[in-house]
């Protein structure tokens, strides 16, 4: 397929169609192409000319026109569908995405890495903000402005110059990943046009400074009455603020490690209640995440991290927010309790009590925040085990133990970043107040999790190849974490944290794998007839 | 830590938490609140300029603004309505006022952050021997490393100074929010009771 206006060979719909000519597809360099941009994604990647920024800086200039919508759309859609098939392309992508993410923040000379993986969306988000701020208050020294963009603003000056821009711009990924998140984006795209033009007329206007000055405090103050915003509920945003103030994400991963401990129990799996436990271990947690951001809005709102909660932006009300929190808690708690067992929704109020009101206010008093908040972490686990067996079993508190010592190089890691915007929020952390501390306890959980592997086949819970299979991952999470507590900079840090992201999933699926099944211990216990084996004291639900 | 930066940081006064453990926290802050509340260093909060933002008259709910440059927290206008009872006019008051005394701290916390920390790299700068500026007119920063004996310090000198503010910020959000559901139980009630009246009333017009 052509372009109609020029010859140059371009896929004008991204679809999978064009998958068997890929070989024919290149990048398009035509002028009314890079007005009206056309790129197949797949191409991208596969071709020899592999310019992603260049691929992005064409998407964004696509959003900021607004025009075809419904291509970018497709783009969008193209792309996720790219990542979904090709899993080992995403995961370039990905690192793509930390490498961009370390050069921004080595350029603005601000150390602020945040590599926390899930957090990603939002928080290149962030950076396209404070990248409009620096934009506009850089437009006086115009030799800096083709520099600081992660917002390509200058396509209509030289095509020379958009070309040139693609190549420069280290961010051009923040906003291709802004551009899937049209949503969210909708206060900060107005803004972009203003600069856009604003950028251009200084484009135009290279030599009168003052003028160029006066232009961007005019556009800057109506750039802010624009985002003005009316506190009403909007439907269609409802979902996806509850999304963001139950941190759907994290809700998950607890859901997925009570699911675990539930499955690790040794008794016949029961589905009704496997669903049960996991529903209402889900509405628990959602409450306590709501009640935490309730609690924390002034500080939310001055770190990057968290500056785009919804409690933050205003598009709900506290008490909203308190309302969510007690319509998941309530059925959630009561769930667990009448449905479940008494004993797992006693677990479930408690953790909700200690994320709550321990937690959250220590994080500002005391370094000991981060201890409890490792507990925190893992009574889920033991609740899916209490849910399944009805008892507080070793077997539990080893799945708990698991998750314990994990919190810590993963938090320690994080936080080790963040030391910035903690002291300026007035947060206590170790990293922050007791760094030699930090990189220990990291050190000594990591390695803690090679000897609780270890305890496995002890307690009956997993056979003895768990230790074996598990060894790999623990060693080389605690060899990050010797790294952490010998250098202690900023890569080191990194690594640890982005390990400890895969690491606690393929433990748990690992010990999920090497479960001892019942039959062995029944065969145990019929062979020593003198001492029974030690089967665990479980009532069979 | 290097000798230069402890000689810095004795040369500031010690903040006497640095030398008792966490759990004595509490106790400090309770004894020394009235003390540390009035040595805290002068507000610059009303005198910021504010934006100007008007909201469409025919509008019937709240503004909420973008984050103000100094204390990053979103200013918002409150929407008086005609019939205002005493308990919504005393919210929206609180909610005011709350408003004000947490941009006044956070305006406060983060000048004060920002100017200590450009006086730390200055002093830092200068016992290394190095401009402020390098060859290329940008500004020179520490390492992440030499940064957190900054970062370290900036807690311990304020950390009673954030205690009290963490405590009377959970106070008022309480009873902000518990002021909003009484405000919201009594509309819903009124409502209901204005439905009723005009279900009484409704057949006989």
């Amino acid at each position: 397929m052509r372009h109609p206006k020029c010859a140059c060979t371009v896929c004008l719909t991204g679809s999978d169609s064009h998958a068997q000519t890929r070989s024919k597809w290149r990048l398009a360099t035509c002028e009314e192409d890079i007005r009206e941009p056309a790129l197949c994604y797949k191409n991208m990647y596969k071709s020899t000319c592999s310019r992603l920024t260049g691929l992005v800086g064409v998407s964004v200039n696509q959003k900021l026109f607004g025009r075809n919508a419904i291509r970018n759309h497709k783009s969008a859609r193209s792309l996720i569908q790219m990542s979904r098939r090709d899993p080992s392309q995403w995961i370039h992508h990905l690192n793509f995405l930390k490498r961009q993410y370390v050069m921004r923040s080595n350029n603005a000379l601000y150390q602020r890495a945040k590599p926390k993986q899930t957090a990603i969306l939002t928080v290149l988000e962030d950076h396209r903000d404070d990248g409009m701020d620096s934009q506009i208050r850089q437009v006086p020294t115009i030799d800096h402005v083709p520099m600081v963009t992660d917002v390509t603003p200058q396509p209509e000056t030289t095509t020379t110059n958009m070309t040139a821009t693609p190549v420069s711009s280290p961010v051009s990924t923040v906003a291709a990943l802004a551009v899937l998140k049209p949503p969210s984006s909708k206060t900060v795209s107005p803004p972009q046009t203003k600069a856009v033009s604003n950028a251009a007329e200084s484009g135009t206007e290279m030599l009168e400074v003052p003028h160029v000055q006066v232009e961007s405090d005019e556009a800057r103050e109506a750039r802010l009455e624009r985002q003005w915003k009316e506190l009403k509920v909007d439907l269609a945003e409802l979902p996806d603020v509850y999304a963001k103030l139950s941190k759907i994400k994290l809700t998950a991963l607890v859901v997925w490690t009570a699911a675990a401990g539930f499955a690790m129990a040794p008794v016949p799996f029961d589905p009704a209640t496997f669903f049960l436990a996991s529903l209402g271990t889900g509405l628990a947690s959602c409450t306590a995440n709501s009640i935490n951001q309730y609690f924390e809005v002034p500080f939310d709102s001055n770190m990057n991290r968290t500056k785009n909660r919804p409690l933050v932006r205003g598009q709900i009300s506290p008490l909203h927010a308190v309302g969510f929190a007690l319509v998941c808690g309530v059925p959630g708690i009561t769930l667990l309790t009448l449905a479940v067992n008494p004993l797992t929704g006693a677990l479930g109020a408690l953790n909700i009590f200690l994320y709550t009101c321990c937690y959250t206010p220590l994080k500002r008093l005391s370094i000991i925040n981060t201890w409890v908040g490792a507990v925190v972490g893992a009574i889920p686990p033991i609740m899916g085990w209490t849910a399944a067996t009805g008892a507080l079993d070793p077997g539990a508190l080893l799945l708990g133990g698991f998750l314990y010592c994990w919190q810590f190089p993963h938090f320690n890691a994080l936080s080790w970043n963040l030391r910035e915007d903690y002291s300026r929020g007035g947060y206590r952390m170790m990293s922050v107040t007791h760094p030699g501390m930090c990189k220990r306890v990291a050190l000594r959980h990591s390695l803690g999790l090679i000897g609780l592997s270890a305890l496995g086949p002890v307690l009956d819970v997993t056979t003895w190849t768990f230790p074996l299979v598990s060894l790999p991952i623990n060693l080389y999470i605690s060899y990050l974490a010797f790294r952490f507590y010998q250098k202690g900079d900023r890569s080191s840090a990194r690594k640890l944290f982005f390990c400890s992201l895969w690491h606690l999933p393929m433990l748990l699926l690992l010990a999920l794998t090497c479960k001892k099944s019942r039959n062995d211990k029944e065969g145990v216990a019929k062979t020593s007839s003198l001492a029974p084996a030690p089967l665990p004291l479980s009532v069979q639900n | 830590m290097s000798g230069k930066t402890t000689g810095y940081f004795l040369r500031r006064s010690l903040c006497p938490c640095n030398l008792l453990g966490p759990l004595h926290m509490r106790r400090i802050s309770a004894n020394a609140s009235r003390r540390c509340s009035s040595s805290e260093p002068t507000k610059q909060g009303n005198s910021v300029k504010r934006s100007q933002f008007i909201p469409a008259a025919e509008s019937k709910h709240d503004w909420v603004g973008p984050p103000h440059r100094l204390s990053n927290l979103r200013p918002i206008i409150y929407h008086i309505p005609e019939n205002e009872t005493e308990l919504e006019k005393q919210l929206r008051t609180l909610r005011q006022e709350t408003e004000d005394w947490n941009h006044a701290f956070w305006t406060n916390q983060n000048i004060t952050f920002n100017k200590e920390k450009d006086a730390f790299v200055l002093s830092q700068l200068k016992e290394k021997g190095l401009t402020e500026r390098d060859e290329k007119g940008r500004k020179r920063a520490l390492n992440s490393e030499e940064m957190a004996v900054f970062y370290k310090h900036f807690l311990d000198e304020n950390c009673i100074r954030h205690a009290n503010y963490n405590k009377d910020w959970y106070r008022r959000n309480f009873t902000i929010t518990l002021l909003m559901g009484r405000v919201a139980f009594h509309s819903v009630w009124r409502t209901l009771a204005e439905r009723r009246g005009w279900k009484k009333g409704g057949p006989t017009t």
